[in-house]
């Protein structure tokens, strides 16, 4: 077998043309996701292996690329359905909040589909190419919500969803698509990242960095600073999900570390950070030695001029500016 | 007037099945009077030739998507009044376990997808199950349903350009009874017909009497059958009126006296047991009979859904995610298998109970 070291981007490529190998109620359906290949390329070559009925090349409709998605897998199918950009799932909101989270459990009908979609910024996408939409998600029951931070878990998780007989919210960071320095071997026989289970990325005493997604690298980065220049040792706990939430792994970690900083590219205010830090105050009070702090984009859109998309995400240095703070009590 | 529908025995099943739907709407009514009914009550007085008639075009296999008017293509698919009925009452054996009112019922293994309150976004859904039927090569059809209101909506349009695109096999029956709750059509649209829209996507549409069951089992027969035979989606605009208010909450009046009363003088249930009469098919006896079975069935109904007892509170947060396992494809053999997760309603560990294995079910053909 050739050793090629693969993208974060080639794991969902491969997880979803395996899936569509093993199952044939497995289909993809969004804009340009055909002949095109998809707009980041995650689909080429699935419509000359699949044919255009399983990989269908859709109008400009997101309510129908969704909803369509829902009637499919009411009739037993498990539609993968792609948002070009996920900012444009706003424009099928009320198929996933209304139709697919609510039909199970009002009618017993299980709704297997995965939405996913490139999320995140750093990629000078401005307001409308750069969301990190898993706040309006997070808050709606009936949904899950998956966001690797690596090549394995990409494939990993997306088989996982894409196995689940639920509505799953996929969030693929677009800025690691193709970076360089997250290729990595994956292993030839078929295997899953069950939805729910995080995983410790760098173990620590001093503090535990609950992350998710693209910052999950930040935090490594900032870890390695704090361990360097201020002998803190900082454990980065990886979510993966976020639906299901691995509570377990998080009460294990901030228990030994009894210091607690959150990191998420999403804006702060009612965000994922903001349940946690509540589950946090109201599981593991006479744990904690400081303040639970949160790292967060701040509560204004998504802005485009470079200068501006810099001082907007959290980096690895906000986040050592935050640690030192936190590690000072 | 269709000759299939000639034969005696399918018009007095047509004029059951519609004299069936305005009893179990009276009777909601009243249960909602009584303040038996807890929420909002929507009922479609004056809708039962569309509703009815378009349904009876169908076949095993089909499929329909109704929205919240749509108790006649209910019962003539086979939900069963005593499921209407326990969902209206919101007891805990309702098919949606308490956890919704109103017509917001299915069964997919019967061909019945569940309504939501925002109209419009079930055509979507519509187009995934007829977007299956295709890819699975089957011979059968989705039938939707839509009001004069839904029509204005994205997902409308979303819908029918997408199911003309890949040519699904879709009828839209668009119910068109004058009002969004008080907007007239005068302020909702600026077409004479709705099915003027069927042009924009380059498919068949037909406007037709909507009081005039026959009339509406014509056209919307012509547009099953287009679909069926693989040449794409139809619309059939039913004109008719909804002669009551958008809820039993609202009077309606905004609707000017005269107007109502016109089509009140319209009423479909009226015109097609005159013609019945007229045409010596519907006698005094068994006017009579039918009569008397429809009474039956909805104060059995009423009388199940009374006895069945309200939702445990202790479930309040359960049946939020279905299992793992596998899923059968709907339709075909061996999906009914209680190995698949979506066989049976595994919220309960029960076959869906939707659908009424018994006589109810008639108009399934």
């Amino acid at each position: 077998m050739s050793e090629k070291k693969v993208t974060y981007l080639e794991a969902i490529s491969q997880a979803i043309r395996e899936e569509m190998r093993r199952d044939e109620a497995v289909f993809l359906l969004g804009e340009d996701v055909g002949t095109y290949g998809g707009a980041f390329k995650v689909s080429a070559g699935l419509l000359e292996e699949f044919g255009p009925e399983r990989v269908i090349d859709t109008p400009m409709s997101e309510a129908a690329i969704i909803g369509s998605a829902v009637g499919a897998a009411l009739m037993g199918m498990r539609p993968i359905a792609e948002m070009q950009f996920i900012d444009f799932i706003t424009c099928g909101f009320d198929q996933i909040v209304n139709m697919a989270t609510k039909m199970y459990w009002r009618s017993g009908m299980p709704i297997p589909i995965v939405i996913r979609g490139p999320s995140g910024g750093g990629t000078k996408g401005g307001p409308f190419h750069s969301a990190s939409p898993e706040g309006w998600f997070f808050h709606t029951p009936g949904i899950k919500i998956a966001v690797p931070s690596t090549a394995y878990d990409a494939k990993g998780l997306l088989k996982a969803a894409i196995r689940d007989n639920n509505p799953v919210l996929y969030l693929e960071h677009k800025l690691l698509y193709r970076m360089p320095e997250l290729r990595e071997d994956l292993p030839e026989e078929d295997y899953v990242v069950p939805l729910g289970k995080a995983i410790v990325r760098r173990e620590g005493e001093d503090m535990t960095m609950l992350t998710y997604g693209a910052m999950v690298h930040q935090c490594l980065q900032a870890a390695r600073v704090l361990e360097e220049e201020d002998d803190v040792e900082a454990e980065v706990l990886d979510l993966r999900c976020l639906i299901p939430l691995d509570r377990a792994s998080i009460i294990e970690s901030v228990r030994h570390t009894n210091k607690v900083l959150i990191v998420h590219e999403d804006t702060l205010t009612g965000g994922i950070g903001a349940e946690l830090a509540a589950i946090l105050a109201e599981d593991l009070f006479e744990y904690l030695d400081g303040p639970i702090t949160r790292v967060a984009a701040p509560d204004v859109p998504f802005p485009y001029a470079p200068p501006l998309e810099e001082a907007y995400l959290p980096n690895a240095e906000k986040i050592v500016a935050a640690a030192r703070n936190l590690a000072a009590y | 007037m269709s000759g299939k529908y000639r034969v005696k025995a399918d018009l007095l099943q047509i004029y059951y099945f519609m004299r069936l739907t305005r009893a179990m709407e009276d009777r909601t009514r009243t249960l909602f009077l009584q303040g038996r009914v807890v929420g909002g009550v929507y009922t479609a007085q004056g809708h039962e030739a569309t509703t009815v008639g378009a349904a009876m075009t169908l076949r095993d296999g089909d499929c329909i998507v109704p929205q919240h008017r749509d108790l006649g293509m209910h019962l003539v698919r086979g939900t069963a009044p005593r499921a209407v009925m326990c969902q209206w009452l919101a007891r805990g054996n309702s098919p949606s376990l308490g956890r919704d009112g109103q017509l917001h019922i299915g069964d997919i293994h019967h061909g019945i997808v569940p309504a939501i309150s925002m109209l419009g976004e079930s055509l979507p859904v519509a187009c995934g199950i007829a977007l299956t039927m295709k890819m699975r090569r089957r011979s059968t059809i989705v039938l939707a349903a839509c009001g004069d209101g839904a029509t204005s909506t994205g997902p409308f349009h979303e819908a029918m350009n997408f199911a003309s695109v890949q040519k699904l096999p879709l009828v839209l029956v668009i119910e068109n009874n004058g009002y969004a709750y008080s907007t007239p059509n005068a302020q909702e649209f600026a077409l004479t017909n709705l099915s003027e829209r069927a042009a924009a996507y380059g498919i068949p549409g037909e406007s037709v009497d909507g009081n005039d069951v026959l009339a509406v089992i014509d056209a919307v027969g012509r547009a099953v059958e287009h679909a069926r035979s693989g040449k794409g989606p139809a619309i059939v605009e039913c004109k008719t009126f909804r002669v009551r208010g958008h809820s039993e909450a609202d009077k309606a009046d905004y609707v000017p006296p005269a107007l109502r009363e016109e089509w009140l003088a319209k009423d479909p249930i009226n015109r097609f047991e005159a013609y019945l009469t007229r045409e010596g098919i519907l006698t005094p006896e068994r006017k009579a009979e039918i009569e008397t079975r429809v009474k039956g069935v909805v104060d059995d109904a009423v009388r199940f859904a009374e006895q069945s007892p309200p939702p445990d509170r202790e479930t309040v947060a359960d049946y939020l995610f279905a299992p793992d396992g596998p899923i059968a494809i709907v339709g075909e053999p061996g999906a009914n298998n209680p190995r698949y997760v979506n066989a049976l309603d595994t919220r309960t560990g029960q076959p869906f109970s939707t659908v009424s294995k018994a006589e109810e079910a008639v108009g399934r053909r």
